[in-house]
């Protein structure tokens, strides 16, 4: 019983707390916000260890069992080492693993980098698969749409601006056809997070206690 | 013209309003533009010197003294630098406090009590009586069973894609209650489950999420942590990382829940491209467009936080919901109100009548 209490009264504290600091800024109340965030930062510094762990051992069983694509398991551990020694020399040795020149910061700039680079790239075909599934002309409203996103299209590209009405036909769309609705489902979002916090601090969403 | 300017001059220095202390605002009044520099020295009043402590904003003509201790009273210089003469002036002694309200967040306070009022109305209402409420069909919901029936049938694994938030973001905690009803299908029907995680407190909690909808349904044997996974606390190694794993185990069904970035579209696509139903749910309203495109279902924003009360049909929970319509009710006619209002302003400011304008303007003021 009071392994479901104990959580359900420090959450109901935590978030009437934080709620009366917002309009409180006298001291300790104003920065108790921000000290609540610094205190999550330094769990999460040590539930990464968890985290780790969790990789560590997920790739060990990909290789102890031979599982399909285990090489690349191997990669992943080559790619940890790596990262983890040079981290730990350059931190020893230049008091910062992200200072200019150092072999972590090298790993940094010219791998990971280009990777994560690489990653974002594709955004750009799998938009193009996406686009030709969405717009599709199958019926009156997707017609719509597709003639509707066209001329959104033209109109932010360089060539637009040279077909007369398409500039201010296209703000026109995204400043009262698409800013409407999408304030909608932002004051919506809103007000189902503030409903949300509600039901959590009054201990009647308890779910994330599992 | 400078000696009028110069005459015009003056200094204030004022404890900053509506902060938590440790803070005095200096501000020249009577400026318009003519400034070449402006700087601001400090006087304890311990000694005679004083200290500089930073330049004037050439915007605002202000600056903002942070490093202030409360109650303690100091003495400003402050000297002003024009093209042909500089300018010194004094003000003081002022001293910074701490404020127990701050009144510029009223709208707000007054807004949560109201919207607080209506959802714990309805909450009570609920208890009252539990059968007079009714929540309209969240198509997203009610696809689960089938999702993860599907992926039965075909012999394949489900896969439940946390997004980039921690566990302090709502949408995550949403994303476990759909995590729960998700596991405890997938454990009723013994089909894998690979939980891919971005964020190691939200890996903690799916953990147990998943094992108590494995111990519910008394199938704890068949919970295997280790397909719990941790990827990395990185935006495109996330994404390279579970697209890795969706071909490699080709999933039959696909999850994608909490909040998202530029990496929703290759997720949802790579999840479309191995034939997977995919059943997204995002507060991100810049990634809804993209799982609308790319999947089979999508719970638009609020959904995906009214999930709990949907899948969990608790009376009190459904309240709380309505009593969040009642919340949105009540913006949306301050809204008409606005437009109505704003109508009239155009109107009148477009006939020239000074005289209602100005009528108009002192009632919105008091408004």
């Amino acid at each position: 019983m009071l392994q479901r209490r104990i959580p359900l009264l420090i959450t109901f504290l935590t978030g009437v707390i934080i709620v009366i600091t917002f309009f409180i800024p006298h001291p300790p109340f104003g920065k108790l916000q921000d000290d609540a965030l610094v205190w999550y930062s330094i769990i999460l510094g040590f539930s990464m260890l968890i985290g780790v762990d969790s990789l560590l051992r997920f790739h060990y069983r990909r290789i102890a069992r031979r599982e399909k694509g285990f090489g690349f398991s191997f990669v992943f551990y080559a790619g940890f080492l790596a990262c983890f020694i040079t981290g730990i020399i350059s931190e020893i040795k230049f008091g910062d693993a992200f200072a200019e020149g150092t072999s972590f910061r090298y790993l940094y700039d010219y791998i990971l980098v280009p990777l994560q680079s690489t990653m974002f790239a594709l955004l750009a075909f799998f938009v193009a698969s996406a686009s030709y599934r969405a717009f599709r002309a199958r019926n009156f409203i997707a017609t719509l749409l597709l003639i509707t996103a066209v001329i959104v299209m033209l109109g932010r590209i360089p060539i637009g601006a040279k077909i007369p009405g398409i500039t201010p036909l296209t703000d026109w769309i995204l400043n009262y056809l698409q800013l409407g609705p999408a304030r909608g489902i932002r004051i919506g979002i809103a007000l189902g997070a503030i409903s949300m916090s509600l039901r959590l601090i009054l201990g009647i969403e308890r779910t994330y206690l599992s | 013209m400078m000696i009028l300017l110069i005459l015009s001059l003056s200094v204030k220095a004022f404890d900053t309003p509506n902060d938590g202390g440790g803070s005095i605002t200096i501000e020249v009044v009577g400026l318009n533009g003519d400034l070449k520099n402006g700087y601001v020295y400090r006087n304890s009043m311990e000694d005679t010197t004083f200290e500089l402590r930073g330049l004037i904003s050439r915007t605002s003509y202000k600056y903002v003294d942070d490093g202030a201790e409360n109650g303690k009273e100091y003495l400003y210089k402050v000297e002003l630098e024009f093209d042909d003469t500089t300018l010194t002036l004094f003000t003081g002694p002022v001293s910074a406090k701490a404020q127990w309200y701050d009144p510029t967040r009223t709208s707000v306070l007054i807004f949560l009590i109201i919207f607080s009022g209506f959802v714990l109305w309805f909450i009570q209402l609920a208890r009252k009586n539990p059968e007079g409420l009714f929540i309209r069909k969240i198509p997203a919901l009610d696809a689960i069973d089938e999702a993860v029936g599907r992926s039965t049938e075909m012999g394949k694994p489900t896969f439940f894609i946390h997004g980039l938030s921690g566990i302090t973001d709502a949408g995550t905690l949403a994303a476990l209650t759909i995590l729960r009803r998700v596991s405890s299908k997938v454990a009723e029907y013994e089909t894998p489950l690979i939980v891919t995680n971005y964020d190691p407190i939200v890996m903690a909690a799916s953990s147990e999420t998943v094992k108590q909808a494995y111990a519910e349904v008394g199938k704890i044997d068949n919970f295997n942590e280790k397909n719990i996974v941790y990827l990395t606390y990185e935006q495109f190694g996330y994404t390279a990382g579970v697209d890795g794993l969706m071909i490699r185990e080709n999933p039959g069904a696909v999850f994608l829940q909490g909040y998202f970035y530029a990496e929703s579209l290759i997720l949802a696509e790579t999840g479309h491209s191995v034939g997977a139903i995919q059943i997204a749910g995002t507060t991100a309203a810049t990634q809804l467009p993209f799982f609308i495109a790319a999947c089979d279902y999508v719970l638009i924003g609020e959904e995906t936080l009214a999930a709990s009360s949907y899948i969990g049909r608790e009376p009190v929970m459904l309240g709380s919901v309505k009593g969040s319509d009642y919340g949105k009710l009540f913006i949306m006619i301050f809204i008409g109100i606005g437009v109505i209002f704003a109508t009239i302003a155009t109107i009148l400011n477009i006939k020239g009548n000074s005289i209602l304008m100005n009528a108009f303007n002192t009632f919105m003021g008091w408004l």
